[in-house]
């Protein structure tokens, strides 16, 4: 068949559907999102957003326990939040085919941490799969379905930044002409997991290791290439790839499956070569089992980094033992480009309104709103995992006492509420807190690219459903008061803030504006603003919203004639960018000289 | 040529690059290359600095290249130029958008925008052009085809991708609507 231009995650996807999953539960998170969405879209295939990647595997649990063939896709740290059921499935084993999607994230491009999720696999004592590339990302997950189904065990698929966001050619195959038939099946001994059905379990989690260390032996995608001797290679994932660029010559054990190991075959690879690199990005997870084996010349994290992404160049320096040779490039200095809040984004209105609310300790959550935390906003003080800023805003005005009255707030996103807000507001409510909650409510999942969650009214698949009203959950929560407000409105968003911080008890408040990006939300752009320069005085008092479209422009930079000085000592004027601006009228609250205007 | 060709995609996040990206790697998949193309997405999106390689060859292992060895850059902002020229090989390939877009820093007057951004680049590579993507792109019809234009001067470099080629992908790669403007920008783009 004809080969076409694939994503790792939509590969994956692919995979999932040929393969003949008809299932498969997720929450959104950089680099996995992809996965579900492109699943969804396929014919016969039933898919959902989850609230939390917990929900989102229990999900997937169910469905596999009544015969489905079932997926759930997660980043790196979702996992963290889906560990709890995934130990205990491990366990249990299921009726279908499992597979668990992890998408690590090696350099941070966007996630809070850089754990390697391969850990996981040997911590819950379950296989893990890691594909080198599209083609094989969508191969895999077939292989990894058919493991689940033979041995009775969850299986792991382990996707990278890389290979989810990388694209190469993919020839696609056929869906399998069988789909597992739903049923239900009780089995009582080995899905109630007390204790005593617990322990037979666990005996019988150590036999099917067994088997499976057996079945890694002569798994055909542990692969071994012998070429030039002197040095063997064993590697995984897109860090196969990275070395072969760089050293292809070599001789190799590319492992498609990193968990369990096959002993014997890596003993047969050492005897092969006279010294072995072990080529794998973050942990030394392969290295320390290998030199548990008591295998010699072996060589890893002794000469390659421990943290960021590799690439062929960084694989070459370290075995060849070149520094990081830098070429020596004059260059000025680069003034750093972060990711910001868009030109009209809500969450800017809300921030600027909270500065205004005297010294108060604002913790953060994790989404769009983060960005805040840049100058020249610098909005929130923390950020630590979805979900955490109740609980800390909790825990820290209890610290505090009195003293801290009036001075501790939480933020967090809608989607970032519905991950995982809820139970530690309900725990504000129950341990009599202090402190103020805001959601920025901006209708949608936006950080990760508009998908929707239970208060947008539509499903992944595009039904329609209820959703759920956040004034009213808060009040039967017991919140002692709940306001709403609009970002868009600073005098009245301050003053909302100020009433709520001076207040006894736990306060809501819902700060909502659709995002400026979300399409359906139907608020047509406002035309761009302008500077009327006979009127602006360089008072600079709109710079500190950090709009991208609002810049600074100096005298000194221009040609003399064009300056016209509106007061004595003004040293230049700002610049409305208008294919940015889209006219949310923040920046006109603030000038106290009507100089922006329609 | 080597073995394998690594052309490497710059600029800032809402600038097409992506789909730029998508539409080059496509092409050279038509013309019988192994392709590999990667990026970055996700936080980059956000108006921050966003890069993407596309590397081709008789067969492609690694998705991203080592430092020094991008036969060809492609930039969509002057300043991001320079923050990537270290992965371009001696003398490769430059393609600059006459575009400069504020960074942050910049917008508060914290720091300078670098002058002189001709000079650093011309110490690295004689190979360079400069196009007003941008202005091209109004001409052709719409500011925001100005990917497309930087593209079409791109095709210059890349005489092993044909014009049918190229015009099979860009019609499969946007809607009927926004064709034509896009062919008329490619050309454009190309002759620039
Ligand atoms: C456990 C976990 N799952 C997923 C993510 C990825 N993630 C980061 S921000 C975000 C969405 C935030 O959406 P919302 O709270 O609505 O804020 P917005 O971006 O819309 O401002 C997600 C899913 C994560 N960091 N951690």
């Amino acid at each position: 068949m004809k080969k076409e231009l694939m994503s790792g995650n939509q590969a994956i996807a692919r995979g999932a559907f040929e393969a003949g999953i008809t299932f498969a539960s997720g929450y959104p998170g950089t680099p996995s999102t992809e996965i579900m969405e492109e699943f969804a879209q396929y014919e016969g295939v039933y898919a959902e957003w989850a609230p939390n990647e917990k929900v989102g595997l229990e999900v997937a649990i169910g469905a596999a326990l009544a015969n489905t063939d079932a997926m759930a896709t997660m980043k790196h740290v979702g996992v963290n939040v889906a560990a709890d059921p995934l130990f205990t499935v491990a366990y249990t084993g299921i009726e279908g085919g499992l597979v668990i999607i992890t998408a690590d994230d090696p350099s941070m491009h966007s996630s809070q941490n850089e754990q390697d999720n391969r850990n996981y696999a040997k911590f819950a004592k379950i296989p893990m799969l890691e594909p080198a590339n599209p083609q094989e990302a969508k191969d895999f997950v077939k292989i990894a379905l058919n493991i689940s189904r033979k041995f009775d065990t969850p299986v792991f698929l382990r996707s990278t930044t890389r290979l989810s966001h990388s694209k190469a050619p993919v020839s696609k195959g056929n869906r399998v002409t069988e789909i597992s038939k739903p049923a239900i099946k009780i089995d009582t001994e080995k899905y109630v997991m007390v204790p005593v059905n617990a322990r037979k379990r666990r005996l019988e989690v150590e036999k099917r290791l067994n088997a499976l260390k057996a079945f890694a032996e002569k798994f055909p995608e542990n692969t071994m290439e012998i070429n030039d001797t002197r040095v063997g290679i064993i590697s995984a994932g897109v860090a196969y790839e990275y070395a072969k660029d760089s050293f292809p010559n070599y001789s190799y054990l590319k492992l498609g499956m990193v968990y369990p190991l096959p002993e014997n075959l890596i003993r047969e690879f050492s005897q092969k070569v006279k010294k072995i690199y072990v080529v794998e990005e973050m942990d030394p997870f392969l290295e320390e089992q290998i030199k548990a084996m008591g295998i010699k010349n072996v060589s890893g994290k002794e000469i390659f980094p421990f943290t960021k992404e590799f690439d062929p160049g960084i694989i070459k320096d370290s075995i060849q033992g070149n520094e990081q040779k830098k070429q020596q490039i004059e260059l000025p200095e680069i003034p750093p480009r972060p990711p910001n809040m868009c030109p009209g984004c809500p969450h800017r209105g809300l921030f600027y309104s909270l500065k205004k609310c005297g010294k108060v300790f604002v913790n953060g959550d994790i989404g769009c709103y983060t960005l805040s935390f840049l100058k020249p906003l610098e909005g929130l003080h923390n950020c630590v995992c979805m979900g955490a800023s109740i609980g800390m805003a909790h825990g820290m005005s209890k610290a505090l006492g009195d003293e801290g009255k009036g001075k501790v707030v939480a933020v967090l996103g809608d989607s970032t509420f519905l991950h995982s807000g809820i139970t530690p507001l309900l725990n504000m409510v129950y341990n009599k807190s202090n402190a103020l909650v805001i959601i920025c409510d901006n209708r949608t999942t936006a950080m990760t690219g508009m998908q929707e969650h239970p208060a947008t009214g539509f499903t992944l698949q595009r039904e329609k459903t209820k959703a759920v009203d956040f004034i009213k959950l808060a009040e039967s929560l017991g919140v002692d008061s709940v306001r709403v407000a609009d970002p868009y409105d600073l005098a009245k968003t301050t003053k909302t803030i100020k009433e709520e911080l001076s207040r006894e008890g736990v306060s809501l408040i819902v700060s909502q504006r659709a995002c400026v990006l979300f399409k359906r939300a139907g608020e047509t752009a406002k035309p761009s603003l302008r500077i009327d320069l006979t009127k602006c005085t360089g008072c600079k008092v709109c710079l500190p919203i950090g709009c991208p479209a609002i810049s600074w422009q100096s005298f000194s930079a221009i040609n003399a004639a064009a300056i016209q000085r509106n007061a004595p000592k003004q040293d230049g004027f700002v610049v409305i960018d208008t294919s940015l601006c889209n006219g949310c009228s923040i920046c006109q609250q603030i000038c106290k000289f009507d100089a922006i205007i329609d | 040529m080597a073995d394998v060709v690594s052309i490497l995609l710059v600029g800032v996040g809402g600038q097409g690059i992506l789909k730029a990206s998508d539409i080059l790697a496509e092409a050279l998949m038509f013309a019988g290359y192994d392709v590999k193309k990667s990026e970055v997405h996700g936080m980059a999106q956000r108006g921050g600095s966003v890069s993407s390689f596309v590397r081709f060859g008789k067969s492609v292992y690694s998705p991203t290249a080592a430092k020094g060895t991008a036969g060809i850059l492609l930039s969509f902002e002057k300043l991001e130029t320079l923050r990537y020229l270290d992965n371009l090989m001696p003398d490769g390939k430059i393609i600059i958008n006459n575009e400069s877009i504020n960074p942050p820093a910049c917008n508060l007057g914290s720091m300078e925008y670098p002058k002189n951004i001709e000079y650093f680049v011309g110490n690295v590579s004689k190979n360079v052009k400069y196009v007003s993507a941008s202005e091209i792109a109004v001409e052709a019809g719409n500011i925001r085809c100005a990917n497309t234009v930087l593209l079409g001067s791109l095709a210059n470099h890349l005489p092993l991708i044909s014009g049918s080629i190229w015009k099979k992908v860009l019609t499969k790669s946007f809607p009927e609507k926004l064709l034509d403007l896009n062919l008329r920008a490619f050309e454009l783009g190309k002759s620039a």
